[in-house]
């Protein structure tokens, strides 16, 4: 590989291993605030032995989304320095609010895990509530970035590549900044509602365990499932609005995903398959006539953009179709299988059997991997550009030497940090058993 | 004032920030580590409980630093991203495993031992690297290739000024630490912890002195441009000298209510002693970044971008201000915290 390649495949494995953390960092303080507010309500103290066991859990994987969020944020400056001497020109803003958004999390949460026995109840909720602003407003600004390396406004380049009237705040609103921001953090809630759900199943399932810890699990799986259905309806509502985005800013992208070679109107939508480039077309997938038209403008007849407009060395890698099938079907499977899951409990009325639980086990790693597909489909499928039109990939790289050492270096240490952040997880909740923090509570 | 030299002013004031509070935050790792195992003292305790709820925070101002770099000065980001790399590309590394490790070994008692001595030792080495980059920017160690800066790692690694440098930032790191937490530990009211960090910060303050002045004479002759105009602005670094006296000879005089020290103007005078040099030694480095290639003015961002940049600092800060005091309040002054068993 050469250096440009081995840059992106540092960074972009270095974002896919954040993105696990991060994720989980935005999510899991709307759950504390959940289980904060239910203890209130309820005055269940259930939900008060939730919040602070999911305290402890993200107290442990805030570390590891800290030191990768500053892995990755000086790993940019660095591999794709002539990317960011045009942000610092155009797009600084965000990355700037971010810190403060940064460090209101920082702080809240230092005061929420170290002072909250010294606090009154509002000023807990006072807080973790700051620390998911925090954490949602960095995602957001983040995102914000992103969006505009889709959709690039707010300057124009000249002929020798020298960037003109800059307009910060106008860079900062594109055209994708809202609908792509919404996306990803619902996105995260979603996933963070399923992990939860995960982990709950699979302490239903054993038939050892108290009736105490039972009641326990049963009501943050509640939660998981309720706010699991919220969000995934939430995720699809919205990402079809970023599709119709896609159609109106990037059709590139949008034909890449779809594996559509020859612009048509009443284009039909290929789920599954493999596109090929010989026979330009999607093999072995199903496909629903009209169904894209349908959803790239509401109306049959919209006309859709096919490969074949632009010169093929402007084209996407055409995998990304798969990443993308392997979001949306996700998103598709988690909204059937949370909406099956209260229909069971509140249509017909009966007990969760062991086969929902088991598959809503296999729901937060679900939703993991379409995270992951999501955002390797956003980044990919933008390919060769770095910013859509402006700034090829190529000419965003560095051209320093020892990329290679610096990526087996940094590989190693993720593959470390997964396997001991499992361990470190797993160790303290063994250490500390639910049945264990339940019977302390009663003296 | 210039623009460009309003933004490289902010710049450094917030690489002072940092250097202070990272000094702060990876010396107690190390003191933490270095009294882990002894029961004869709190010193570790005490490190460890001002380091739970700052680590954080401290870790945002890197961030900020360089974020701050880049936006300030996208045109800098070329020359010195492909300079540095290697160098922060390892920092990174080890800043990860320390961050980690020193989270974990709160949770996982049984493997504590090994996760802090981890820890404890890549909080050494990182303000080892980070200082490194120092000599890096005054010329002697680039060499064009196709149009493009490579480092000449060779003639760093073999240079007495990169050494120099680095025992400059690893007894500034431990001093600060212990002079700092020398004055928590008094406000803790713990008095062995009180002794031990007190002694530390006795040997090691003149000691830094010694080496940053040894420093300045192993520079090498490329670097003949900075230690002109050191001798330009000899002020700002004999403000320092004074407030290095006046901090240590703190550490010494008997308060009337009997104890030794006012620790907590030691503290402060020792800030403004940081504060001089650094100011001083950063203006004679102007108007260059990286000598002879890259000037602030080359590096320095459009002005539209720039005030909006300014803007979003002042409203930031006056957000965060409040929060700040509240956690100052809660950390370092409530005595609930600080005095914990
Ligand atoms: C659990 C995660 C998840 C789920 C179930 C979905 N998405 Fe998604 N999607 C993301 C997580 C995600 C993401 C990881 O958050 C992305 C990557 C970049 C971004 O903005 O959000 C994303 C990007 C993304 C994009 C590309 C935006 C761009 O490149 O600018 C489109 C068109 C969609 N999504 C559409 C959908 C649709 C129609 C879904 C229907 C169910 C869907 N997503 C479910
Ligand atoms: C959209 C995907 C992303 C999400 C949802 C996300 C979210 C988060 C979260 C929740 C944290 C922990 C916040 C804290 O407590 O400080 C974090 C840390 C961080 N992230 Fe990300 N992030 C994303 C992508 C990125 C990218 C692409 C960059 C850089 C280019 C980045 C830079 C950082 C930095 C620098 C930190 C550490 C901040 C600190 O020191 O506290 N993130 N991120
Ligand atoms: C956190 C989740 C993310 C993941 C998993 C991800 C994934 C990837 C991948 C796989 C690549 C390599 C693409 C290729 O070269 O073929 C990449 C490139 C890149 N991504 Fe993302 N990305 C994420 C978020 C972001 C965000 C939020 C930003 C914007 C701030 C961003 C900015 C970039 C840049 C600058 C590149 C390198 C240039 C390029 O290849 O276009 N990424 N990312």
């Amino acid at each position: 590989m050469d250096t440009v390649d081995l840059a992106r495949a540092l960074f972009g494995s270095s974002l896919g291993f954040h993105i696990i953390y991060a994720t989980i960092g935005v999510g899991v303080p709307l759950m504390i605030i959940i289980a904060e507010v239910m203890y209130i309500i309820k005055k269940d103290k259930d939900y008060a032995l939730m919040a602070k066991r999911w305290t402890k859990g993200f107290a442990i994987l805030l570390a590891v989304a800290i030191a990768s969020g500053t892995i990755v944020g000086v790993l940019m400056s660095l591999l794709f320095p002539g990317f960011m001497e045009i942000v610092g020109q155009v797009i600084a803003l965000p990355f700037q609010i971010e810190i403060f958004a940064f460090l209101i999390e920082a702080v809240f949460m230092s005061i929420y895990l170290y002072a909250a026995d010294r606090l009154p109840a509002w000023m807990r909720l006072v807080s973790i509530i700051s620390v998911a602003i925090g954490a949602v407003g960095s995602a957001i600004l983040i995102t914000d970035a992103h969006a505009w390396m889709n959709t690039p406004a707010g300057f124009e380049m000249t002929a020798n590549g020298e960037v003109i009237n800059v307009d910060p705040w106008a860079a900062f609103f594109n055209p994708s900044f809202f609908v792509t921001a919404t996306h990803v953090a619902v996105s995260a809630y979603m996933t963070v509602a399923f992990l939860i759900g995960s982990i709950a199943g699979l302490r239903l399932l054993r038939s050892s365990i108290s009736s105490e810890e039972r009641k326990y699990h049963q009501k943050s799986f509640m939660i998981a499932v309720y706010l699991g259905a919220f969000m995934s309806l939430a995720t699809a509502i919205n990402g079809h609005e970023t599709a119709q985005m896609l159609h109106e800013y990037n059709p590139r992208k949008l034909a890449a995903a779809e594996g559509l070679f020859e612009t048509t109107d009443y284009a039909p939508l290929s789920i599954g398959g493999w596109t090929s480039r010989e026979k330009e077309e999607v093999l072995y997938a199903i496909e629903i006539p009209y169904a894209l038209s349908f959803l790239a403008g509401d109306r049959f007849d919209t006309e859709v953009k096919g490969l074949n407009e632009y010169p093929e060395e402007l084209w996407p890698p055409l995998y990304v179709h798969t990443l993308f099938n392997v979001m949306v079907g996700i998103g598709s499977v988690l909204i059937a299988l949370s909406l099956f899951a209260i229909f069971w409990r509140h249509v017909l009325k009966k007990d969760w059997p062991g086969w929902v639980l088991a598959l809503f086990v296999a729901g937060g790693p679900l939703a993991l991997i379409g995270i992951e597909a999501g955002w390797c489909f956003s980044c990919i499928g933008r390919q060769p550009y770095t910013i859509v039109n402006v700034l090829k990939t190529a000419d965003a790289a560095t051209k320093a030497n020892n990329v290679g050492v610096l990526f087996v270096l940094f590989i190693s240490l993720y593959v470390v940090l997964l396997f001991v952040t499992v361990f470190v997880m797993s160790f303290y909740f063994k250490r500390n058993p639910v049945q264990k923090e339940l019977e302390q509570r009663g003296v | 004032m210039e623009e460009s030299l309003i933004a490289v002013t902010i710049l450094w004031s917030f690489l002072f920030v940092y250097s202070m509070l990272g000094s702060l935050d990876f010396g107690s790792g190390f003191w933490g580590m270095v009294y882990g195992k002894n029961k004869n003292t709190n010193a570790s305790a005490i490190a460890n409980r001002f380091l739970s709820p700052t680590w954080e925070v401290t870790n945002v101002f890197l961030v900020l630093l360089v974020v701050a770099l880049v936006s300030f000065f996208p045109f800098a980001t070329s020359m010195l991203g492909t300079l540095l790399l290697v160098p922060i590309g390892l920092g990174l590394i080890l800043l990860t495993i320390r961050t980690t490790f020193m989270v974990f070994a709160h949770h996982v008692q049984k493997f504590g031992d090994m996760l802090r001595v981890t820890s404890g030792l890549t909080g050494l080495l990182i303000p080892a690297l980070l200082v490194s980059i120092l000599p890096i920017t005054l010329g002697g160690f680039i060499e064009m290739e196709n149009g493009y800066p490579q480092l000449m790692y060779g003639k760093l690694l073999s240079s007495s000024t990169t050494y120099m440098h680095i025992l400059f930032g690893l007894s500034t790191e431990l001093f600060l630490s212990a002079l700092f937490l020398t004055d928590y530990a008094r406000e803790a009211g713990d008095q062995s912890a009180f002794r031990t960090y007190r002694m530390h910060t006795i040997w090691l303050g003149p000691l830094t002195m010694v080496i940053a002045v040894l420093t300045i004479f192993t520079m090498p002759s490329e670097a003949s441009w900075l230690v002109d105009n050191v001798g330009e602005n000899l002020y700002g670094f004999g403000m320092s000298i004074a407030f290095f006296l006046i901090g240590y000879i703190l550490l010494f005089v008997k308060k009337p209510n009997g104890e030794v020290g006012y620790t907590r103007w030691a503290v402060i005078a020792v800030i403004l002693q940081y504060g001089f040099a650094i100011y001083a030694y950063g203006s004679a480095h102007l108007p260059y970044m990286v000598y002879p290639h890259l000037t602030i003015s080359d590096g320095f961002t459009n002005p539209a971008m720039f005030y909006q940049l300014l803007i979003a600092y002042i409203i930031g800060l006056s957000i965060l201000v409040p929060a700040f005091i509240l956690f100052w309040r809660l950390f370092l002054k409530d005595k609930r915290y600080v005095k914990q068993e």
